[in-house]
């Protein structure tokens, strides 16, 4: 206990120098958008207000607006089906949409999966949870090659027989049955099994918005990187540390301040726990190689 | 596909453990795609009273055009339809609904069909009465109160294609002796599988059910042509009759077919034709075979 005590937890300092509301703005505005999108999808089966109908694969909002899940509309695709008019029209605006905020926005604003394994991977850094199994980051993209060549050989959208997004988020919408044992596992993978094992390294939806959001304008930046006093927080936060490094490192490389790999979510949890404000939202366009001009702030020594 | 490896490395112990991570990375994923398409398959052996929105494609294709959202449940105005939960065996988030449950009531509109993104209920579909999603088959003779010789009917009462889908066809009640049996009937051309008979059949387990038409249908071998449609066709009868031959009958001894004329005795024996019946009260005889010899 005494050890988990000392451990200094994540982001205090950032608490300490902005205040606790600050230093969780986006993690409570992802929070609202992750149960607000939810919600609106709740309200037509509990309080028969029907605003969205449908659920994350395909909805139907107010009658008006279609949203098709690019993913799932390509697995239908390489099993030979084309979408309606609407599902079409669905996916053009799903696409483009995550092609401008990036593709993995819909990992940490949208999915609800997210919600459960980052609450495994709080707990598990509360309980001091270290080591156990580890594979590649890119299993994620074989496994959606291999759902998309398994799609065209079986001739079903094949990863929909199995996916824990599609279950847990039409588990809540259209009744759970056993879908909830699913999710269990998806939890205890990440808990006790692999960190960030589930949207880190396996989901193939994930690594499919991933490849959508390849060249969005919209990316995490460090500007201020010059100010980091290497406290390390942003590393430990991050669902995805690899992306930080070049990014926030690459001052003497001739690297830009603008984390431009694709597997970055935009959660914007770096953000929130740099008591340094190092970073914020930009645009991948603004990322000159030096940002030393921007601020001159001497590293604090350690 | 993969970024990071898409360039191979210089030196020779790097491409030898480049070589090796692919190799392991290809046949983890490999065996887990082989385990998912062994699931798919079993996916696609849709259990026979699981049926299928109207316009429904074909299962096998329908597997592969429905992106389970739903949005056919949701349009549904008699909660008929649901998405199969992972521990249906339907496959996963797929609506299916059972007739015996609640019944499709067959909307003129069709709104489960015009809700649907994707071609899986084919939007084609627009006469409700064109729709196939099974048949319904009388499958227990043994129970149905009909065939017991009662007037239960309740299944050719309800149904919404009534005297075309299901007909009452009379039968004598031999176990009265006096009585007429009314033997429901399906005709699978103007069958929807809409279950509203399977719904409201009185047993505790119904004697009607809908199945696929897969099941439910045996198929003519494709070379098979029926005579008297064929004679109807031509106007004629297809065969030369005036080399046609009758041999003599073999019957058991003592055993006589009612309103048999044999050609042997010259005999013909007292008809116990039923009213109605193509033949009539007594047969007619064999074409080519009208005098006497």
């Amino acid at each position: 206990m005494s050890q988990i005590a000392d451990k200094k937890r994540i982001g205090a300092e950032a608490v300490e120098s902005k205040g606790w509301l600050r230093a969780h703005k986006w993690l409570i505005l992802r929070r609202l958008s992750q149960f607000g999108i939810l919600g609106l999808f709740l309200l037509g089966p509990l309080a028969g207000l029907w605003i969205v109908k449908g659920n994350l694969n395909y909805s139907h909002t107010l009658g008006l607006l279609p949203l098709t899940d690019p993913y799932v509309a390509l697995q239908a695709l390489f099993a030979g089906h084309v979408p309606e008019k609407l599902g079409l029209i669905g996916l053009a605006i799903a696409l483009a949409f995550y092609l401008l905020v990036g593709g993995r926005v819909y990992c940490s604003w949208v999915c609800p999966v997210n919600v459960v394994t980052d609450a495994a991977g709080w707990l598990r850094d509360r309980l001091g949870i270290k080591g156990a199994s580890s594979i590649s980051r890119n299993t994620r993209y074989w496994i959606l090659g291999m759902t998309l060549l398994g799609s065209a050989l079986s001739g079903v959208v094949l990863w929909e027989l199995v996916n824990p997004v599609s279950m847990l988020h039409r588990g809540l919408i259209f009744g759970m049955g056993a879908a909830w044992t699913v999710v269990i596992a998806v939890f205890l993978l990440d808990l006790f099994v692999m960190n960030r094992g589930w949207c880190g390294r396996l989901c193939p939806v994930g690594a499919f918005y991933s490849l959508v959001g390849r060249w969005s304008p919209l990316r995490i930046s460090a500007p201020l990187r010059s100010a980091c006093n290497d406290c390390m927080d942003c590393f430990e936060v991050c669902p995805e540390p690899q992306v930080i490094r070049p990014a926030l490192k690459g001052e003497g490389k001739g690297v830009g301040p603008v984390i431009l790999a694709p597997s970055c979510t935009n959660c914007g949890r770096c953000i929130d726990v740099c008591s340094k404000e190092v970073f914020t939202y930009g645009l991948r366009f603004n990322n000159p190689a030096s940002t030393d001009t921007l601020v001159k702030v001497q590293p604090e020594t350690k | 596909m993969n970024p990071k490896n898409s360039t191979p490395p210089k030196s020779g112990a790097a491409r030898r453990q480049f070589l090796f991570d692919s190799a392991r990375m290809v046949c983890g994923v490999g065996l887990l795609g082989l385990g998912l398409g062994f699931y798919a398959k079993q996916a696609k052996a849709l259990p026979a009273l699981a049926l299928r929105p109207p316009g429904a494609l074909p299962e096998d294709d329908f597997l592969g055009a429905c992106i389970r959202c739903g949005l056919c449940v949701r349009d549904c105005p008699y909660n008929t339809l649901e998405l199969a939960k992972p521990e249906t065996p339907v496959a996963t988030g797929t609506p299916y609904f059972t007739a015996r449950n609640i019944p499709c009531e067959m909307c003129e509109d069709i709104p489960c069909v015009k809700a649907c993104p994707t071609k899986a209920l084919d939007h084609a579909l627009t006469d409700i009465n064109q729709a196939k999603m099974g048949v319904a088959v009388l499958i227990d003779h043994e129970t149905c109160l009909n065939f017991l010789g009662l007037r239960c009917d309740v299944c050719y009462r309800v149904c919404p294609v009534i005297d075309k889908a299901i007909t009452l066809e009379m039968l004598p009640n031999e176990r009265t002796g006096r009585h007429a049996m009314f033997l429901p009937t399906v005709h699978s051309e103007h069958c929807t599988g809409c279950g509203k008979c399977e719904k409201s059949c009185v047993l505790e387990e119904a004697a009607i059910r809908v199945l696929p038409p897969k099941l439910a249908k045996g198929e003519l071998g494709h070379h098979y042509r029926v005579g008297w449609d064929e004679q109807k066709k031509a106007g004629r009868s297809l065969i030369d009759e005036s080399k046609m031959l009758d041999l003599p009958d073999r019957l058991p001894e003592g055993a006589q077919l009612p309103g048999h004329y044999d050609p042997a005795s010259g005999h013909t024996a007292p008809a116990r034709g039923l009213p109605g019946s193509e033949a009539g009260a007594i047969p007619s005889l064999p074409p080519g075979l009208g005098s006497k010899p």
